[in-house]
């Protein structure tokens, strides 16, 4: 039997008093331990398959015309806690727009849309587990949480990885944006760990005279090949 | 002698292959580790649901919430179904509720189940006595409607193994994202009248007075009802996984 690296403990709570709408929406009885049993260490193989359309890797290729904003490439790696590559997993990957609006009726907000740019793309590692994808750097956008609450400038990323066991939904923010650091969502997440969601500018990965780099990795939980007691049972 | 312009930086070095210094971010190998949770936010409906997406039979497009959008946003995918999947059609929904039992209209759920036989279409289900169904994935995604009702079209799923020599009743792997809830809880769908139910090591190992959180019950004969709490009396049992 294989399992999972369980979750950091303390990594990512469900309470985070100061994210005011997490406090009516976070259980309060803990989690309850169960045994890795196929269904937490399998995942769809093939979901991905079931779908059809283009695969979304330049979010700034979407429209006839250009985005406004601030091109950017965004690549890296998926890895798991051991470090080692995770190949052929899909990244869902969606976003504000330049100016901080999203194309989402529920962003009512009064800063532009823009026609050109809709914020939503996948990608798909490849064996030695790297990503790349163009899009527009997303500006910061205020929201409801307290008085003059922003929101750092993010974009959020949803990976199923290889099992149940491993999804992981997160953002990834940008060096230089104060923000981060009194944001309510990014600080449920104690320091220094809330750093591994700050992405590094690369000067590598810079296109010349036409996109900067920025460099992310994601880490999954890690397959743990220990045979556990339970195999024993079966001799 | 160098002269240190910046950490890091030696004008010994051609000036297109400077970099800027390090600083503790994602790159930082001295913080190395697991890519914390982020919650979905209120804005996912675009990006992440897809047309079909809770429709495993394949027939339809459930699952989307394409009224949150313009048309020409319609980037999402849509399911391509392959044909029909063997086994019992059924019908699953219900809501998911806050501290306060107000339904959260801005939720999402995943589903990840094993066909009618009790496989998963995985390759690391690698029991090759128990068919793959060609025409099954067992994943699903359904976002709530406007009313905070989700709902999903699938096939009942068959028994799979579980620790040592022990078989699992017919169950469903359950996720809820949605805005506040920072990170994805974990739960699972038991049936009524499912085969097993009183001898599940999953089952079996929630406190019995909880165990009723994690069953759906048939409504009319037609729907399974599985409503969510995640705070307050009835509390759903949610799983570290």
């Amino acid at each position: 039997m294989i399992a999972y690296s369980p979750d950091e403990a303390g990594l990512s709570p469900s309470l985070h008093p100061d994210y005011r709408s997490s406090v009516d929406r976070s259980p309060r009885q803990p989690l309850i331990a169960i045994p890795p049993t196929l269904t937490e260490t399998t995942g769809p193989s093939a979901w991905d398959r079931l779908m059809v359309g283009p695969s979304g890797i330049d979010l700034t290729a979407q429209h006839p015309g250009v985005p406004q904003g601030q091109r950017i490439i965004v690549s890296g790696r998926v890895l798991d806690d051991r470090a080692r590559p995770v190949a052929n997993t899909v990244i869902e990957i969606w976003q504000a727009n330049a100016a901080g609006r999203y194309i989402h009726s529920a962003d009512t907000w009064d800063a532009p849309l823009d026609p050109n740019f809709t914020g939503a793309g996948r990608v798909v590692t490849d064996a030695d587990g790297r990503y790349s994808y163009v899009t527009i750097r997303p500006g910061a956008y205020p929201w409801g949480n307290h008085k003059n609450a922003w929101r750092p400038a993010h974009i959020h990323l949803s990976l199923l990885g290889p099992a149940f066991a491993t999804r992981l939904v997160t953002q990834m923010y940008f060096p230089d944006d104060p923000l981060v650091e009194i944001d309510p969502i990014a600080n449920a997440i104690p320091m220094p760990a809330r750093q591994r969601m700050v992405g590094r500018f690369d000067n590598k990965s810079t296109k010349p005279a036409w996109a900067l780099g920025y460099l992310f990795d994601i880490v999954l939980k890690g397959r743990d090949e220990t045979p556990f007691e339970d195999d024993d049972h079966d001799h | 002698m160098t002269i240190e312009i910046s950490p890091g930086i030696a004008l010994g070095i051609a000036i297109e292959d400077r970099e800027a210094p390090p600083r503790i971010d994602n790159q930082d190998p001295a913080i190395f580790g697991q890519t914390p949770w982020q919650t979905v936010g209120p804005f996912f409906h675009y990006g992440l649901p897809w047309k079909g997406g809770a429709d495993l039979v394949g027939k339809s497009d459930m699952g989307a919430r394409t009224d949150l959008f313009g048309e020409e946003h319609y980037l999402l995918n849509l399911s391509s179904p392959t044909g029909t999947p063997e086994g019992e059609v059924i019908e699953i929904a219900g809501q998911v509720f806050d501290a306060k039992g107000v339904p959260i209209l801005d939720a999402m759920i995943e589903i990840w189940q094993a066909n009618a036989a009790g496989r998963y279409a995985s390759v690391e289900d690698r029991r090759e006595t128990v068919p793959i169904d060609p025409h099954f994935i067992g994943f699903g995604r359904a976002s709530v409607d406007q009313d905070g009702f989700y709902r999903f079209r699938t096939i009942r799923p068959g028994r799979v193994p579980g620790p040592g020599n022990t078989l699992q009743a017919p169950h469903l792997a359950v996720s809820v994202f949605g805005r506040g809830i920072i990170k994805r809880l974990a739960t699972r769908l038991y049936f009524a009248d499912g085969d097993g139910n009183d001898e599940d090591p999953v089952l079996t190992a929630v406190p019995a007075d909880r165990r009723n959180t994690l069953v759906a019950n048939r409504r009319d004969g037609g729907r399974w009802w599985f409503d969510i709490r995640l705070q307050g009396d009835a509390e759903t049992v949610f799983f570290a996984v």
